[in-house]
């Protein structure tokens, strides 16, 4: 229990380490020694988050069910919420559905007895908080919020986290801003964290904007060349866009959910009908903004493959597998606010599901024309960041957070070969230039690439192959889902099919292509990084390829999994309670489709297959130079290079429309209007104050200054005549006035 | 009544006294001149003195040794007028002029 109750620890340690090294880190260790504290933090921090991922377990495996949906709150701090509070005073009542449209179409009270027949166990998060600060009534606490959810990410983020470190005392050796470096990647570390652990709302938006800041400054690290402080603050300015919608979403789910910041209560009665639906669909619009611009959605997801300008160390960790992935983890921790908000369940079509399954499409599309290989894998990101909103939208919450899981291990490590390749090839990223023939050369980042494409490309029995399955079973286009989304399922194998393809590409050019191309600037031929690159590629190689045995399906072409290997990510993550949608309102999770497994894998090894007939044989002649041939051809490969011209309507429409036309008409209307009556008044001051000048200024008032001096000036004069200083005119005056006053006298006494 | 007649002498001494002060240019006469006037007051104070009490005399006798203090004072200016200007003359001594 100490490890679920003590959680802070984890963030805190690296926040020491930023402190540490930014304010010691030269004078302590020497310009380039700052990544022994990182490291040796980071170290203890994934121990840790190890140590809690094994009380977490232990937490959640009872022998005998616990089924009351009260005990879900048992380790609930009643400080920190409202349901919990009442839930222990009033007992089951708290959290009792309430009939809305929402639930009772589902018949929740019905099916709740299902689940507990079923012998479900509930989930026990464990909430402590502390008080932040209070403003009148309301009270805003900070706090820590352990669940499967939380768990799972703090294992990702440390051990990424880590090795990204590692990796990184080799690629950032002989920065200019090494120490500068490690503090922002502790710090960053220490804020995702924190963001992760967020027990409320509130506490989430500072962890979300305190990574954001954190890519903002780790992107513009080499700031000095203008492209790099450019895509820095792409990335901060098309974030705020999607703040504004988490800003508004958090307030309006403060309001409706009766002036609660906290997870658990905004979901418990999100869930339990206390919540309108209005209330929830607006405030999970809002909130699907932020998803778009942190998570790299379509439209706003233009920032992502600018942000390739940082150091590929922070690509991998920020950019790849942990920082984007904020908004499908913010998604997860309020889902029953979108699965109500949405109505998920038994619909074809909503606003989530729309949005990640465009980009999961368009973004792998997008890849196939990109020379830069760290622009291809930031592609593939935004693809596979869509392929996750669409699990959540399409009601596969587990699958999202499966796909999260394996994605954050082969991902990282694409990008941390990439940035391997550019390192022994002459910091290039340039693949089709300046690499090819390296697979001779740098064999541990050939093979691990080479796994880690499998794992993207759904190869079984790599990682890639379970998550992205659950994802397409979940979609119910093919068999028992919570809705029959078929769109998705369609657009999300055509997108699987494309990322077999691109990621085929990017081998051939990077380690086949004849000889290697580039120039490495005087360092002889390219070879293979030492081991504190190569170590890090294993590491990320082997979980991304054995990650996905995590969550095994129970049944698969008729061979039954052992028990306790089945599903044990969904045991252990997926929340079970008055907290999460349960199987009352739709809520179900999609078998194995033996099938659908097979067709996924066929479209992969397709894709694959298609490519390597191309690019190795020679094969599918006609396919050669068909953009030359064909206008059609032609005008989609100019759209796809174009980036579907959305950085074209940003810039040049959008910003230029506010530059040059709507600028000059409200320069006009400032100057006319607004000026006109600021002129008008102005003006009429100053005639006013020429009257006032002439009449009262000068006439009255200077005039009674003027006549006082005058008066004064003249008396003045007039009896400075007496001041003869001779002595007997002054004995006179003196005399004559004593003679008067003597008259005076005996007059009055008379 | 024999003290209108003191009175009398009081005032024509004090008329004297100060049309020497206003009129006479020597300071040491000018000098005279107060010392007239101071005596023109003693002379009051003996009179009112004789009908009442012994104090007016009294009074008279503590006029007398500041006036000598007086005196020796406006000697010691005069004196020292001398030195610096060779005259003491009162007309010169403008300096005081506004």
């Amino acid at each position: 229990m100490w490890f679920l109750t003590h959680p802070w620890l984890i963030p805190a340690l690296p926040t020491l380490g930023f402190v540490v090294i930014l304010l010691l880190g030269k004078r302590l260790l020497g310009p380039a020694r700052a990544h022994w504290i990182a490291i040796s933090l980071v170290a203890v921090a994934f121990v840790l988050a190890l140590g809690t991922a094994g009380a977490w377990i232990s937490h959640s495996d009872h022998d005998t069910p616990v089924t009351s949906e009260v005990a879900g709150y048992a380790h609930v701090d009643p400080k920190c919420s409202q349901v919990a509070a009442s839930v222990a005073a009033e007992g089951e009542e708290a959290i009792a559905p309430v009939a809305t449209a929402h639930t009772s179409e589902a018949g929740h009270g019905e099916a709740e007895g299902e689940a507990a027949e079923g012998g479900e166990s509930m989930s026990q998060p464990v909430v402590r908080c502390a008080s932040w600060w209070s403003n009148g009534d309301s009270q805003f606490n900070i706090g820590t919020m352990l669940d499967g959810q939380s768990v799972l990410m703090l294992v990702v983020v440390t051990l990424v986290s880590l090795l990204v470190h590692i990796y990184s005392s080799e690629y950032v050796k002989g920065d200019r801003r090494y120490t500068h470096f490690y503090a922002f990647l502790q710090l960053f570390t220490a804020s995702m964290l924190f963001f992760v652990l967020a027990e409320n709302t509130l506490q989430m938006i500072v962890g979300w904007e305190l990574v954001g800041l954190c890519s903002f400054a780790l992107i513009g690290h080499w700031w000095e060349e203008k492209p790099n402080s450019d895509a820095a603050l792409k990335a901060f300015i098309t974030n705020r866009v999607g703040d504004v919608g988490l800003l508004v979403g958090t307030i309006i789910l403060f309001f409706s959910a009766g002036g609660t910041w906290n997870v658990i209560d905004i979901n418990t009665r999100a869930n339990t009908g206390r919540i309108s639906h209005t209330a929830l669909l607006v405030a999970s619009c809002c909130l699907i903004a932020a998803v778009m611009s942190k998570s790299g959605q379509f439209v706003l997801h233009t920032w992502l493959p600018d942000a390739m300008a940082g150091p590929t160390p922070v690509s991998a960790l920020i950019h790849a597998a942990t920082m984007v992935v904020a908004g499908i983890y913010m998604v997860a921790r309020l889902y029953p606010v979108f699965f109500h908000g949405l109505s998920i369940g038994g619909s074809s079509i909503n606003l989530l599901a729309v949005v990640g399954a465009v980009t999961g499409l368009f973004g792998s599309l997008l890849a196939f024309v990109q020379k830069d290989i760290k622009k291809v894998l930031a592609y593939s990101t935004v693809s596979q960041l869509g392929f996750m909103v669409t699990a959540l939208g399409v009601g596969a919450w587990t699958a999202a957070l499966f796909h999260l899981f394996t994605h954050a291990f082969f991902k990282a490590c694409l990008f941390l070969g990439a940035g391997s390749l550019s390192h022994a090839a002459g910091h290039s990223f340039n693949m089709v230039d300046d690499m090819g023939g390296l697979r001779k050369k740098m064999p541990t980042t050939f093979w691990t690439y080479v796994i880690a494409t499998g794992a993207l490309a759904g190869i079984f029995p790599l990682a890639g192959f379970w998550s992205k399955d659950e994802i397409l079973a979940g979609t119910g286009g093919a068999n028992d889902g919570v809705g029959t989304y078929y769109f998705a399922l369609i657009m999300l194998l055509l997108a699987a099919f494309c990322t077999a393809a691109y990621m085929t590409r990017t081998i051939w050019y990077v380690f086949y292509n004849g000889e290697f191309k580039g120039d490495t600037h005087g360092h002889g031929d390219p070879h293979e990084n030492g081991p504190r690159i190569a170590v890090p590629l294993v590491i990320l190689a082997t979980l991304g390829a054995v990650a996905g045995f995590a969550n095994l399906p129970k049944k698969m072409l008729g061979i039954e999994m052992p028990e306790s290997l089945a599903l044990r990510f969904e045991h252990l993550v997926e929340p079970v309670g008055a907290f999460f949608p349960g199987h009352g309102v739709g809520f179900t999770h999609a078998e194995f489709n033996n099938l659908l497994a097979i067709g996924s894998l066929l479209v992969a090894l397709a894709g694959v297959g298609i490519v390597y007939a191309f690019y190795w044989k020679g094969a599918l002649r006609p396919l050669h130079g068909l953009a030359e041939r064909n206008g059609m051809a032609r005008l989609g490969k100019r759209i796809l290079e174009n980036k579907y011209y959305l950085d074209w309507l940003y810039t040049d429409v959008i910003v230029g429309f506010i530059k040059k036309p709507l600028a000059a008409a409200t320069y006009w209307f400032n100057q006319n209007v607004i000026d006109g009556v600021v002129n008008g008044v102005g003006k009429t001051a100053v005639a006013s104050a020429h009257i006032v000048y002439d009449q009262i200024d000068q006439g009255v008032v200077d005039g009674v200054v003027n006549g006082t001096a005058t008066f004064a000036t003249e008396t003045g004069g007039g009896l400075s005549k007496t001041q003869s200083g001779r002595l007997q005119q002054y004995a006179v005056l003196f005399f004559a006035a004593a003679a008067v006053m003597a008259g005076v006298l005996v007059l009055a006494v008379k | 009544m024999l003290i209108n007649q003191f009175l009398l002498l009081a005032a024509i001494l004090f008329c004297i006294g100060v049309y020497g002060v206003l009129v006479r240019r020597n300071g040491v006469l000018v000098l005279m001149s107060i010392e007239l006037i101071l005596n023109a007051v003693n002379i009051n104070l003996v009179a009112f003195g004789t009908q009442h009490d012994i104090s007016g005399q009294v009074f008279a006798l503590f006029v007398i040794a500041v006036a000598a203090a007086e005196v020796g004072v406006g000697l010691a200016m005069v004196l020292l007028l001398y030195r610096t200007r060779r005259s003491i003359n009162i007309d010169e001594l403008d300096e005081l002029k506004g």
